[in-house]
């Protein structure tokens, strides 16, 4: 019974671990550099900045439950900026006709990754720095190494607007409604999911975490949104890409947790010969996984240049790194089969709060390479040692 | 002083407040085999851990007394420079280098520090295999080029190049036939003979009988008893009866009230090549019937081509250029994927839980639902979670996986308990047809008599199913009718009360005779 209880605690501290970390690193650059990483522009910039990068780690993770990663998103985010901005600037073409095309690319790109991967059975290794290369080498030809721009606003807004906003006077300075009752919806529904799952654990007698842990979780997550919606409430409100990144956390956290499809995946991860016998089309699953990849880099594409108001051939330049680095941050196993969609968004934050707050501390970006690189080792380290404890 | 080469003494070894060894004594004499018996989880092979310094001395407690000399062994090096060998279940070898540099790996004959002998190398590897039965065997292809049992034999090799004096065998004929079996065990004694001191660690209670002394049982941590050859009751049943606990009157639960009804799995005319040479056939003109509520055995011996039957029809998952028909209830069915198999009705268990049946990181729900989950257990794609809560909860109860919830991780289960998730995994698809490949490999004898019990359970709810062993007394024991198959063909057809292990072999002689005579291709 003892050893039983003792297995839920470790469980959820490591759950909760992630939520900790990125507290404390928060912290420790609010204190080094005076509170500048707090102030409502720079949390805002914290989520421009990051959109990009949760969204590869978001089809990245998919990658890594298959026990590999794709190299070659930095370049397909190039590419599909490139496509989107000939499309607008040298065809003088509609935006969305640009939007579709980027999106377009990055499918076919992940189609061709995924049937070399699947089908013909190349490691994905292999297959992605090759995609890596050539989508590198494609962007520097259809731009002719020129960075193309500026975008019209509208395309922009993309990657830099902002929702609608309600704004009333407040502390000297202004406050924006619509956050704030976003922030009370999110909370309710946080609240109600967490009153729900205990309900379903009760109901079928599992062991339900003792309550003070329930109640702390709930009050960290808490704290987290209505700082966050706070801030953002404090400047313009919620940015555009936000809204996508809910979007995108919403759609893909149930797939991977509650659809065969995305259960498939997890299989396959743990033991490929199993998920085959067990009626599972693995060269589907990982074909899919890889389309969806170059899918959602091409989104990330178009919130790229579409921030930056640009195309040019360097952009997404070391973003597979960051994306890779963010699902191993967030606790995903390295040989496959085990991590979650939350795990590598609050990855991707780690990473996105080492970055801007080092950038803010005067640190350079090669100091800056050291850092994040130490705390990606560190992070799979402690995750390897203290499985290896519990085996 | 004494006669006695291994003396471990109180032995109590502890996993985060668990007992795994609990005041173990264990008197091991020189020259002699001296076979060690126990249930899956005993504690047998955290006994061998511990001499061989995998678990370093401090970590448990008690004393070890090896040649008269007190040991404090701190990893597997200090006990092999006392000439202390274990040689682990799965095979310690590297699959793509030679023969010869196996049996030195780690042990390398060097000219200078650190630069490999090969002419050295290879002239004593030689010698090494020369000492096992294997003096013909070239020793420059590499080791994944001969069959798992000539690869035991090299294990046995890299041994003796360590000059062992303690030789440990964690069931070193799991993975082999019976023939191949008996070879290593004959060599066995045949090292015996040389002087050296052999440990056995084995679930084949009749080739302890074969080959050991004595036989030491454990159970549940502690020491039972030590029986001695010539002197004790030796008899299987006297070493079921210590290991158990409990006198096991019948090793095979009986069937009762099943009705046998019509022919409702039929395979007709199958024939199959290999994988990789479309030119090498490997299954010939197969038919087998299978009624609803019958049992169905599949003897032979390993490589006759039993496994590649199972599952060139479980969804073509083995081979190419496949002909032949299948029925499944009357219906002829095309089974061209897993799906359309599992589809159709059929479900597999294969013979290697851990490679080829479950997720060892999944836990138990996810690897009991896998299978069945796209027709059971959602909905254009969407899980149904309380579902799968509720039907894996049946099975945990019904069928005994012992664990603390469904939410446990199947890696963390003993063998027996991980091969009942197979087979849940397998009975929540609701197939009429179960082939059941070696069921009950590598597990202990309590669940053994649980997964008869549930083969029971599925004959009386009227399935058909087809059971591959290579344990002639499982086919005996639970088979209503069995199918000899030899070289890719069956060989002959034994009923309930013809099948024995003699007719079973005289099956398999006579189709090699005839074999030969006819040629292989036709």
């Amino acid at each position: 019974m003892e050893s039983k209880n003792n297995k839920i605690v470790k469980l959820d501290m490591k759950q909760y671990g992630m939520f900790f970390a990125l507290i404390i690193i928060y912290l420790v650059f609010a204190l080094l550099t005076g509170g500048a990483n707090m102030t409502p522009m720079n949390v805002n910039n914290l989520i421009m900045q990051n959109g990009y990068v949760v969204i590869l780690a978001i089809g990245m993770l998919l990658c890594v439950l298959t026990g590999n990663i794709d190299l070659g998103v930095g370049s397909v985010v190039a590419v599909t900026g490139a496509f989107a901005g000939i499309i607008m600037m040298d065809l003088k073409m509609n935006m969305w006709v640009a939007i579709i095309a980027a999106l377009l690319v990055g499918l076919l790109t992940g189609i061709f990754a995924g049937f070399f991967i699947a089908y013909l059975g190349i490691p994905p290794f292999v297959t992605t720095l090759a995609t890596m290369l050539m989508g590198r080498g494609l962007t520097y030809t259809l731009l002719q190494a020129q960075t193309k721009g500026p975008f019209e606003p509208s395309y922009n807004f993309i990657g830099a607007g902002f929702l609608p906003v309600i704004k009333i006077p407040f502390a000297g300075g202004t406050l924006d409604l619509v956050s704030i009752i976003v922030a009370i919806a999110a909370s309710v529904l946080l609240i109600l999911a967490e009153i729900k799952s205990n309900a379903t654990k009760k109901k079928y007698n599992f062991a339900v975490n003792p309550t003070w842990q329930i109640a702390l979780k709930l009050g960290v997550m808490l704290f987290i949104i209505w700082f966050f919606f706070y801030k953002l409430a404090r400047y313009n409100g919620l940015p555009f890409v936000l809204l996508i990144m809910v979007i995108l956390i919403a759609i893909y956290g149930f797939v991977t947790t509650k659809t065969v499809a995305g259960r498939q995946i997890y299989a396959l991860g743990g033991n490929r010969k199993a998920a085959n016998l067990s009626g599972i089309d693995t060269n589907k699953v990982f074909f899919w996984v890889y389309v969806n990849m170059g899918l959602l880099s091409g989104l990330a594409g178009i919130v790229l240049s579409a921030r930056n108001g640009s195309a040019t051939p360097k952009a997404g330049d070391g973003f597979e790194m960051d994306a890779i680095a963010s699902c191993y941050i967030g606790g995903a196993a390295v040989a496959g089969g085990s991590g979650s969609i939350m795990g590598a968004v609050v990855g991707a934050f780690i990473m996105g709060i080492l970055n801007n707050g080092m950038s803010l501390f005067g640190w350079s970006t090669d100091i800056q390479k050291i850092v994040k690189g130490a705390v990606l080792l560190g992070a799979v380290t402690v995750d390897l040692l203290s499985k290896r404890k519990k085996s | 002083m004494s006669d006695y080469i291994l003396e471990m003494n109180h032995i109590t070894k502890e996993f985060s407040g668990v007992k795994a060894l609990d005041d173990v004594n264990i008197k091991v004499k020189k020259g002699e085999i001296h076979a060690l018996c126990g249930e899956n989880g005993a504690g047998k092979s955290t006994l061998m851990n511990v001499l061989s310094g995998v678990y370093p001395y401090g970590t448990y407690s008690g004393d070890i007394l090896y040649k008269g000399e007190h040991c404090k062994f701190h990893n597997l090096r200090d006990s092999e420079a006392k000439g202390i060998v274990i040689i682990h279940q799965e095979l310690a070898l590297s699959p793509l280098l030679s023969v010869a540099e196996n049996v030195f790996i780690g042990n390398e004959q060097t000219s200078m520090k650190g630069v490999i002998d090969w002419t050295e190398t290879r002239r004593r590897a030689q010698e090494m295999l020369a000492k096992v039965g294997l003096e013909h065997e070239d020793v420059n292809v590499p080791v994944n080029s001969l069959g798992v049992g000539k690869q035991q034999l090299i294990e046995i090799a890299k041994a003796m190049a360590k000059k062992v004096e303690l030789l440990i065998l964690d069931e070193p004929t799991a993975a082999l036939n019976d023939e191949e079996s008996k070879k290593l065990l004959d060599i066995m004694l045949e090292l015996k003979n040389h002087g050296i001191t052999c440990i056995i660690i084995s679930h084949k209670l009749n080739e302890i009988e074969y080959v050991s002394d004595s036989v030491t049982i454990i159970r549940d941590g502690k020491t039972i008893e030590t029986l001695v050859k010539g002197v004790d009751d030796y008899s299987e049943d006297r070493v079921i009866k210590a290991m158990v606990g409990r006198e096991m009157t019948n090793r095979y639960p009986v069937r009762e009230g099943v009705n046998i009804g019509d022919v409702i799995f039929e395979v007709k005319d199958w024939n199959v090549y290999h994988p990789d040479d479309e030119n090498r056939q490997m299954l010939k003109n197969i038919n087998i019937k299978v009624r609803a509520g019958e049992v169905v055995g599949l003897a032979g011996l390993m490589g006759a081509g039993r496994t590649e039957l199972a599952m060139s029809l479980f969804g073509h998952s083995y081979g190419q250029k496949i002909s032949g028909k299948v029925l499944i209830n009357g219906k002829e069915v095309q089974l061209k994927t897993v799906k359309d198999a599992v589809k159709n009705k059929l479900a597999y268990i294969s013979e290697d839980r851990k490679t080829y049946g479950l997720n060892l990181i999944g836990d138990i729900k996810e690897n009991m639902t896998i299978a069945a989950r796209p027709f059971f257990f959602s909905k254009h794609g969407v899980i149904n979670d309380n579902d799968e809560i509720v039907e894996a909860q049946k099975y945990r109860e019904k069928i005994n996986v012992k664990s603390n919830s469904i939410n446990q991780v199947v890696g963390s289960l003993s063998g027996g308990n991980q091969q009942k998730v197979v087979v849940s995994k397998w009975m929540m698809t609701q197939p009429d047809v179960l082939i059941m490949d070696e069921p009950t490999r590598g597990i202990d004898v309590g669940a053994k008599y649980e997964i008869y019990c549930v083969i029971n359970d599925l004959a009386k709810q009227g399935k058909a199913i087809i059971i591959i062993s290579s344990e002639m007394p499982e086919i005996i024991g639970t088979c209503d009718r069995s199918y000899v198959i030899n070289d890719g063909e069956i060989a002959g057809e034994l009923s309930k009360e013809e099948i024995t292990q003699e007719k079973i072999m005289q099956c398999i002689m006579a189709h090699n005779r005839k074999g030969d005579g006819n040629g292989i291709e036709e």
